[in-house]
């Protein structure tokens, strides 16, 4: 009786109440903000530098990324390998007005210095020189279209991935592409991609990419400190607000029917719902999180290139959300911080080499090595990843179906992949 | 018609013959001595007529003397004017050598009293022009040949005379032929007589040669007339029109190309304006108008003409004269030569050419297609066996191209020579991978089988390991993997259709493992089984089949298939340790749009990649990158139509 009010829904608790990992999560992340911040040069302390708080406000920025990756793979069974396309994606729209409007400046305070004041044509042939002068031309390509504007540009953002999802997913789940066969599929979208930024006449200056982004416009007194840490800020704010969404989404009806289409996708179907709708949201949902993410993530990087773009990256983004631990969001925010942090300390040369006597071994040079193995370890002995060590302490358990598959069919996920 | 050209031949063969033995008359040294001023003067303008003399004369010493007056040999007496050679002589002296006779000329004399001829570079280029004559008839065949080759380079109207005297008696019909070939080519540039060059030019119809195409586009050359609008014109004298705002004439350059001819005034420059604007500026404002208001240009418009009104400044064309002037010329394309039936002549026969030459570029393009596609294949065909059989995804098998492409390598540097080695590297690639397959089948995927996501990701682990492994083992730079010599160069057809021979040893091995494959799969014990474990690998089980054993061997077998393919793939392309990251994308695109499973299918999907993407390029050449990406979003939309490749799985395989 106590469950049940006068409706005969069921009384349920408050969101927060109900699943505790969110309000531990959404805790300890401002309890982090808040000591960054404090320790931040701007703060008119050292402790941590100002390349350093660059590095934790792009890792904050690679664990949204990641729970867009959780989201989709984790729960819906997707497994992208294009979500590091879309994240490339937000950073190009976001890069193309930071580059158009700080070398508007640019061009118009050096062209102020003439007799005449300058045309907006003058202007504007001024910045196409300056920017797509590396790739031999001067032409404003039509996708710059709308680069002088912040809001349309913001607007591209999140159109922009969100589209080439939209029409993607919908071409694939609409045949019924599943499982690997759709991987490669999402594989070959990204690599489409990248070959195509790596051309000079696509307008999106090739291999050369964009620079100079972590210049906010108009903003040159602004110290870097100060700057890196509202993006700091804005990242974090990002990576909260985003898996306060997604731990709504998953929480409800919604994230039941998402779940079952992981675990067999043609009993839901027969259920009488829409799987390919349901896929297809995800899918481009976690497309728009991956390009936001990625929006924040290149002004804090300062430079975006096709390079970002190869199919490499997105396999890592899997890599990440695995060795976190899938189907649960605060896995994937463990996995991408703890390896991407890691792999920063090991490739950038401040780990002590290992002296075998016969050999020393350079983390720089095996650093990937031990990555690409853990990650096999990871993949054949803890599929729960690191995320599982929290279910060691919650002392949650599974029914012990003894690894029975969840479904009818030979290729059903089995009972310890289901977790959520 | 054919007695006459005999008649003729007989003509010019008695003309030499006289010409040779009245030569035994001819003393070079009164040729000489009569053009002794022109030779000592030495200078490029007034030297030719001196040259052909020498070169003209008959005489058997002509060659040499032109010989030695090339290589600054060939002095002048200072008291008379004669010519000698010399040799040096002892205190400052020389000793001069008489031309004809080759003996020496009375004792050493002072160097003083003779002047050394010393003709320049200019003037030593058509000593040489002269001397090909007589290279063309060197009992010499290299040196005829350079001869030949000299007259390709940078041929005159002299040489074609030269040409034909020496065609009857070439002893080599190689050379023969060529000479012919080059004599032809000769008669189109400079040959007076129309119907002659007509004739030639008629006789080079659909043939494929660079030179031929060298010879007649200069004949059909055009310059762009320009004509008032409406002009008569006569229609043959003309190849057509430009409009103004095409492709091969922008608005900017016809507008240009008026300006030039002095049919308009200059157009009005931006920044030519803003400049007049700067000059004229007194007191913060330009002809009435404020400084600040400048920056739009209908003011810079306004202030420029009102600068114009006032004088201190030149008028200009705007947009609308540009655009009336524009409308009233006609841009034609004219011939440039004047002969109209040769023109005529020229274009049928480059109609021809052009015509052979598609035909040619499309054989091309389809060995291209054929080679690309049978390097898809090698990649490809252990992969989808291993994927057809056991439902695997193996990232790693790029690296495993890779692995093959580095044991090659290392096999060379110990067997240096590159046939045996070869040899050699094929079954050790073979057994390396397979060893490696196995050993990566028994330790990882053999523990996530029903987990294809997971399969896919722990292999791809591996994948990255083992590319890291070969950058530190070898170094980030590009191995070299040599092919024999025998296997070098290519196979020529004509001057538009070539393979190499590397491409046509790829299609071969792509032919032996269809073969060895098809072989496999339907005639064998294990084949059998293999199809069997595909189709249903609980009731194969319960058939007396291991599964298990299967499974390892088809992984290996996949593998090493992909070792072979590394080595044939490193020969023609550089070994690195992302070379199979290269492959990895296309391979999966191969088995995918083929059909899993299924060896046909594999071939299939090769052929249609490679075919597409070399026609992609085709039709985009300057950008393979362009090629790549289309291909790729075709082949996302193939997917959409036959979801299960080309050939699809039917029945209750198709479930598993």
């Amino acid at each position: 009786m106590a469950d049940v009010s006068l409706t005969g829904l069921p009384n349920r608790r408050p969101f927060a109440l109900r699943y505790p990992s969110v309000l531990v999560f959404i805790a300890a992340l401002a309890l982090f903000t808040l000591t960054v911040t404090f320790l931040s040069e701007a703060m008119g302390n050292g402790a941590v530098s100002t390349s350093f708080l660059k590095t934790l406000g792009k890792t904050l920025c690679l664990c949204l990324v990641a729970i867009s990756m959780d989201l989709v793979w984790g729960y819906c069974g997707i497994l992208s390998l294009g979500h590091m396309a879309f994240f490339g994606l937000g950073g190009y729209a976001i890069g193309m007005w930071l580059m158009y409007a700080r070398t508007e400046i640019i061009v118009t305070e050096s062209l102020a210095n003439g007799i005449i004041p300058p045309t907006a044509e003058e202007i504007r042939d001024g910045i196409g020189t300056q920017i797509f002068g590396v790739v031999g031309s001067s032409e404003f390509p039509p996708i710059w279209a709308f680069a002088h504007s912040l809001p349309l540009q913001l607007l591209a953002v999140v159109l922009v991935p969100g589209l080439i999802a939209l029409v993607f997913g919908w071409l694939a789940f609409r045949s019924r592409v599943t499982g690997v066969y759709l991987s490669i599929l999402t594989q070959a979208m990204t690599l489409a991609l990248s070959l195509w930024l790596f051309q000079n006449d696509n307008g999106l200056r090739g291999n050369n990419g964009l620079s100079g982004l972590q210049n906010l416009p108009g903003l040159d007194t602004v110290p870097q400190a100060t700057v890196s840490l509202w993006f700091f800020w804005a990242s974090a704010l990002a990576l909260a607000l985003g898996y306060l969404v997604s731990a709504w989404l998953v929480s409800g009806k919604f994230g039941s029917v998402v779940r079952a289409i992981r675990d067999d996708e043609a009993r839901v179907r027969f259920l009488g719902y829409p799987v390919e709708g349901f896929k297809l949201f995800v899918f481009t949902f976690t497309a728009v999180i991956a390009a936001i993410a990625g929006a924040l993530y290149y002004p804090q990087a300062g430079i975006i290139n096709p390079a970002e773009l190869a199919p490499i990256a997105s396999i890592y983004l899997a890599v990440w959300v695995a060795i976190g631990g899938r189907g649960r969001l605060y896995g994937a925010v463990i996995g991408a911080a703890f390896v991407s942090l890691v792999s920063t300390y090991f490739t950038g040369g401040q780990a002590p080499d290992l002296n075998l006597g016969f050999y020393t071994i350079s983390w720089v040079d095996w650093w990937t090595v031990l990555l690409g193995l853990s990650f096999v370890l990871v993949t054949l002995f803890a599929p729960k990843g690191l995320g599982g060590l929290v279910d060691l302490i919650s002392e949650r358990k599974a029914p012990n179906r003894r690894g029975a598959p969840l479904g009818p069919d030979a290729g059903a996920l089995r009972e310890e992949e289901a977790e959520t | 018609m054919t007695s006459l050209a005999r008649h003729a031949l007989l003509c010019a063969a008695l003309w030499i013959g006289l010409n040779c033995a009245a030569g035994a008359q001819v003393d070079i040294r009164d040729v000489l001595a009569a053009q002794g001023d022109v030779i000592a003067k030495s200078s490029r303008k007034t030297i030719q007529p001196a040259i052909d003399a020498v070169a003209t004369s008959g005489a058997t010493q002509a060659q040499e003397v032109l010989e030695r007056w090339q290589s600054k040999s060939l002095w002048r007496r200072k008291s008379d004017g004669a010519f000698f050679y010399v040799e040096d002589a002892p205190d400052r002296a020389v000793q001069p050598i008489d031309i004809v006779t080759g003996a020496q000329v009375g004792p050493p004399v002072a160097k003083r009293d003779f002047k050394q001829i010393k003709p320049n570079s200019g003037i030593r280029a058509a000593i040489g022009a002269a001397l090909v004559r007589f290279q063309l008839l060197d009992p010499d065949p290299t040196r005829r040949t350079e001869a030949l080759d000299a007259i390709e380079r940078d041929a005159n109207p002299s040489h074609l005379n030269a040409l034909r005297g020496a065609i009857d008696e070439e002893p080599d019909p190689d050379l023969a032929a060529r000479k012919m070939r080059l004599e032809r080519l000769l008669t189109i540039r400079f040959d007076e007589d129309s119907a002659a060059r007509i004739a030639a030019i008629e006789e080079f119809s659909g043939d494929m040669g660079l030179d031929v195409r060298a010879t007649l586009n200069p004949l059909v050359q055009t310059e762009i007339e320009i004509l008032p609008a409406g002009a008569q014109r006569d229609n043959e004298r003309y190849a057509g029109i430009l409009s103004p705002g095409s492709d091969a004439l922008p608005r900017a350059a016809a507008y240009d190309l008026l300006v030039e001819n002095g049919f308009a005034p200059a157009r009005l420059d931006r920044a030519e304006q803003r400049a007049v604007l700067e000059e004229n500026l007194s007191d913060g404002s330009v002809a009435g108008f404020e400084v600040a208001s400048l920056n739009l240009q209908e003011n810079r418009d306004a202030a420029f003409a009102a600068l114009v009104d006032a004088g201190l400044a030149e008028a200009r064309a705007d947009a609308s004269q540009i655009n009336t002037l524009l409308q009233a010329h006609i841009f034609a394309q004219k011939y440039v030569g004047s002969d109209l039936a040769v023109i005529a002549a020229a274009l049928t026969t480059l109609a021809s050419i052009e015509q052979a030459v598609a035909w040619n570029q499309f054989l091309d393009l389809g060995l291209d297609g054929l080679s690309l596609a049978s390097i898809y294949f090698l990649a490809a065909i252990g992969l989808a066996i291993t994927f057809g059989v056991m439902g695997v995804i193996n990232m790693a098998h790029g690296e495993f191209i890779m692995m093959g492409a580095y044991t090659g390598y290392v096999v060379q540097l110990i067997i240096p020579d590159y046939t045996i080695s070869i040899l050699v590297a094929l079954p050790t690639a073979f057994i390396v991978t397979f060893a490696a397959g196995v050993a990566m089948e028994r330790s990882v995927i053999r523990w996530l089988r029903h987990r294809p996501l997971e399969t896919l990701l722990a292999t791809f682990g591996i994948s990255i390991a083992l590319q890291q492994i070969a950058k530190n083992i070898f170094g980030t730079q590009a191995r070299p993997l040599t092919a024999p010599d025998w296997l070098g160069g290519a196979l020529v057809l004509n001057d538009v259709v070539s393979i190499s021979y590397i491409r046509i040893a790829i299609f071969v091995l792509a032919l032996i493992f269809l073969c060895f494959f098809l072989y496999l799969m339907n005639r064998t014990r294990l084949g059998l089984e293999v199809r069997a474990v595909t189709q249903n690998p609980r009731m194969a089980a319960s058939m007396g089949i291991d599964p298990d054993r299967i499974n390892m061997l088809t992984f290996g077998l996949g593998s090493g298939i992909a070792g072979i393919a590394g080595v044939a793939i490193g020969l023609y392309a550089k070994v690195t340790s992302e070379m199979g990251a290269d492959y990895i994308v296309q391979s999966f695109m191969t088995v995918v749009v083929g059909g899993v499973g299924n060896i046909w299918g594999t071939l299939l999907g090769a052929g249609m990649i490679g075919f597409l993407q070399k026609g992609i390029e085709w039709l985009n050449p300057s950008n393979t990158l362009a090629a790549q990406t289309y291909m790729i979003v075709f082949i996302i939309l193939f997917i959409q139509f036959r979801p299960k490749g080309i050939i699809a799985l039917k029945g209750r395989a198709a479930e598993a």
